[in-house]
């Protein structure tokens, strides 16, 4: 490691301006801070900084992403098992071979998603002169997670690079982006490619191309058989609870999720108000159906869809993004609320898609900024009134 | 007894090196400064050169704003340097200590004067500086009239001295004085903020002609904005002044013996001092003699004041005009390996990010690395939990950094102080020098009234 240090400290004068390879400056840093926190001290201001950085803040997201991530691969081996049978998926059927299986399809996804997206970011830090932002190191590892395992690598390169340049950099980088960037992908491949993205096919590893599954499969996930009203042929909540039902890559387990959500509050790094009036939200609108059903879909449990379908991913890693949510602590209450609402709202009531989350999750995104500005203008007011009343002594 | 104001919102930093209660009588420190930078805003213009002497409470500049506010030498000797900075800025006017003569400017009681020759004599005697102003946290605007004053009682800093103790071995008569003095110079009421873990034992119960409030909570419940934003805020157009609370006895001294002597205890603390202690010390005084042999050999920093707001100085550097201590920590001039994900059983973190917070320690040893590089703001609701105002401190400093006058207006520019926003400063993941942004925040305010 010292080794190392001297070599970063002889080739970095290289990098810095007038250096042979100045133009690679910003890539330079990134490297380097990744391996070494700078040795920068403070100059002014507080003398003493909290250890806590982007880096951390969001290696710790990494980290709750892992059983999600784990859980997927086996899953998607699971399925892959599931469709086509010991024989023609030349699977055992045993854990281990499953994992690896799934494995191996999912590590293409996270390659390209990494690749195209921090080599845009790479690039555009570059031009801007800034050091390289962290955000993406999350944004990276979530697109993987919500897509269909049988996506087209090329669909999901122009998706993560849309994603990266229209939804964050042209807002000015991470921290000004409005729009969740991950969710912003998976927005781009939903309406640009709806058939790789929905329908019964698409979640089980090779359907797409080989539909001989084994008689009476069924790739459909639990929340397109609710749309169609088949609430009776639903896999079970436990299984749904579980995971091993298809969906996207990290987004079929809600108990892995789960531990991924402990981290995140244990660390202190999610905020538990949105997990909470997410989850309230989802919960309140599925009893409002309930007690107003007209069809299967409406009576189904209305705790079905905190199970089901993205509900449990977005909620914990996608309506807790610090950026793109409400920025003051009472706007998280109403922007959770109505994410949990929305969400089962369009699940339920819009018979174009089955799932609703994401959609929801776009939408408080776009609306976070005016539930911050009644927030601000409330303390405002009160800051005024309490001047007046002062006055009137 | 009023009723006790109570934060939850705020952190206690648990810094190694506190001092312990045992006082230590000044050493003579030879050299004394008085440094334009500890007023933020002032212009100074110099009244003496290199070469003149002067007595303690001479005139040494002036405010080129004010000129009726004066900033006078701590002790007599003679002026041996002006050290300038950029642009000719002036840095330090430092004296050379010779004898003991103080300028005479009369003992008085402050019920035969009235407001006006007590500001009068406050102003020459150059001690009027002590008073600060809440908007903009500078040295108050003589010609106006608070509708408060505020003392706080307690100092909730990391590492800061025990105000108690400090008190038990001050001359509480100077204090009462003191207090006297700035009763006279408002209609409304003196309020001296006292820590409520420690009502019983305070000195301070006993002082008359004051409203004693209680208030209990982590830092930076000790800072007086926090309490002023509480008790009596500051609405557009209104003034509160306040006092540090030796500096109460130093006013009522100027009264009482009838000359400026801006003495004052403070504690010496921080991980690398090796005995950290408290010790009497004059305004301005250079450092070394209170240092001297007492330090850890290595890279350290000396800080006038506390390490969330106090001043780089060298060994040989001076106290602050305002500080109550000098913390000695170690520089933190290293690459750490991988250290964003190292465990950190050793790091002290407000988040929950690091293995301190399964095992915490009683006391952290913090160097001053920065802990990675500035970015843009992305985690929101942290500065919250560290201030206990009601004011949105994100959104404000956003409306500082687009500079928006009304915006910063409407959320509370006029109530708050860099020190207010040290701890925002210290838990900010992404290393905004936010205490410089709330400044130059509440330097463009002043521009923009006058």
């Amino acid at each position: 490691m010292k080794f190392l240090r001297k070599q970063l400290d002889r080739i970095k004068p290289h990098f810095h301006k007038g250096g042979r390879f100045s133009a690679f400056q910003s890539v330079f840093e990134g490297f380097e801070t990744f391996m070494f926190v700078p040795d920068t001290v403070t100059s002014k201001g507080s003398h003493v900084r909290d250890p806590i950085d982007l880096k951390r803040s969001m290696f710790m997201v990494i980290i709750a992403l892992m059983p999600a991530l784990i859980f997927g691969c086996y899953n998607i081996g699971l399925q892959h098992f599931r469709a086509y049978g010991p024989v023609l998926s030349g699977l055992d059927g045993s854990l281990p071979g499953l994992f690896w299986f799934g494995l191996l399809r999912v590590l293409p996804l996270i390659v390209v998603s990494y690749g195209v997206g921090l080599g845009i970011e790479f690039f555009t830090a570059q031009k801007r002169g800034h050091e390289i932002n962290e955000g993406f190191l999350v944004s990276g590892m979530l697109i993987p997670l919500i897509v269909p395992v049988d996506i087209p690598l090329w669909m999901l390169a122009i998706a993560t690079a849309f994603a990266v340049i229209i939804g964050k950099e042209v807002f000015g980088g991470t921290g000004m982006n409005i729009l969740n960037p991950a969710l912003t992908a998976r927005a781009f491949l939903f309406f640009s490619y709806p058939a790789w993205m929905s329908g019964d096919k698409v979640w089980i590893k090779g359907m797409m191309t080989n539909p001989d599954v084994i008689d009476g499969f069924s790739g459909a996930t639990p929340l397109a058989l609710a749309a169609a009203n088949e609430t009776g042929s639903m896999p079970s909540a436990m299984e749904m609870f579980i995971g091993t039902i298809p969906g996207s890559v990290g987004e079929t387990s809600t108990v892995a999720i789960l531990i991924g959500a402990l981290i995140l509050l244990a660390t202190g790094i999610g905020s538990w108000k949105i997990m909470l009036s997410v989850t309230l939200g989802g919960l309140g609108m599925g009893l409002l159906m309930n007690l107003v059903a007209v069809n299967p879909y409406m009576e189904m449990p209305a705790y079905y869809h905190l199970i089901s379908g993205g509900f449990a991913f977005g909620t914990v890693f996608m309506a807790t993004d610090p950026v793109t949510a409400t920025q003051t602590e009472r706007g998280k209450w109403i922007y959770g609320f109505l994410i949990g609402v929305l969400a089962v709202l369009i699940r339920v009531l819009n018979p174009a898609y089955p799932e609703g989350m994401m959609l929801a999750i776009l939408l408080m995104n776009v609306f976070a900024p005016l539930i911050d500005h009644y927030i601000v203008q409330a303390n405002i007011r009160r800051r005024l009134k309490r001047a007046s009343v002062q006055k009137a002594y | 007894m009023s009723e006790i104001i109570r934060f939850k919102k705020g952190l206690n930093i648990k810094l190694k090196g506190a001092a312990e209660k045992i006082l230590i009588p000044g050493t003579p420190a030879g050299r004394y400064a008085v440094k334009p930078i500890d007023f933020p805003g002032l212009v100074p213009k110099l009244l003496v050169k290199p070469g003149d002497e002067v007595k303690a409470g001479s005139s040494l500049f002036f405010d080129k704003n004010a000129a009726e506010i004066k900033f006078a030498s701590p002790v007599s000797g003679k002026v041996v340097d002006v050290v300038r900075g950029e642009r000719r800025r002036i840095l330090e006017v430092i004296i050379e200590e010779q004898g003991r003569e103080y300028v005479n400017f009369g003992a008085a009681k402050p019920d035969s004067l009235s407001a006006e020759e007590i500001k009068a004599r406050l102003l020459d005697s150059g001690l009027w500086p002590v008073i600060r102003q809440r908007p903009y946290h500078i040295v108050a605007i003589p010609g106006q009239e608070p509708k408060s004053i505020f003392i706080s009682g307690f100092d909730t800093s990391p590492l800061a001295p025990d105000y108690d103790f400090v008190m038990h071995n001050s001359d509480m008569k100077e204090f009462q004085l003191g207090i006297d003095v700035l009763g006279r110079l408002t209609n409304g009421k003196v309020n001296l903020v006292l820590d409520a873990t420690n009502i019983s034992g305070s000195v301070m119960r006993g002082v008359n002609g004051v409203v004693t409030h209680y208030v209990k909570g982590p830092h930076p419940a000790g800072n007086v904005g926090v309490q002023i934003h509480h008790i009596d805020p500051v609405n557009k157009g209104e003034v509160v002044w306040y006092v540090n609370l030796q500096d109460v006895s130093a006013i009522g001294r100027l009264f009482s013996e009838g000359v400026y002597r801006h003495d004052r205890i403070i504690a010496l603390a921080g991980s690398e001092v090796l005995k950290p202690s408290y010790h009497r010390i004059r305004s301005g005084a250079s450092i070394s003699s209170t240092i001297t042999g007492n330090i850890r050999p290595g890279d350290v920093r000396y800080i006038s004041g506390n390490v969330l707001t106090g001043t780089t100085v060298t060994d040989k550097g001076f106290l602050g005009f305002y500080d109550n201590m000098i913390t000695v920590i170690p520089e933190g001039k290293y690459h750490e390996f991988f250290g964003w994900i190292s465990p950190g059983f050793s790091k002290f973190s407000f988040t929950r990010a690091f293995g301190s917070s399964i095992l915490p320690r009683k006391e952290y040893v913090l160097d001053t690395n920065m802990h990675g590089g500035e970015r843009a703001f992305v985690l929101t609701g942290m500065y919250e939990k560290v201030l206990p105002m009601d004011i949105y401190p994100m959104q404000l400093l956003k409306s500082i950094l687009v500079n928006d006058i009304d915006m910063m207006e409407n959320l509370g520019i006029y109530e708050v102080a860099e020190e207010d926003f040290a701890l925002c400063e210290y838990i900010c993941p992404s290393k905004i020098e936010i205490q410089a942004l709330i400044r130059k925040g509440l330097d463009l305010m002043i521009r923009e009234m006058n």
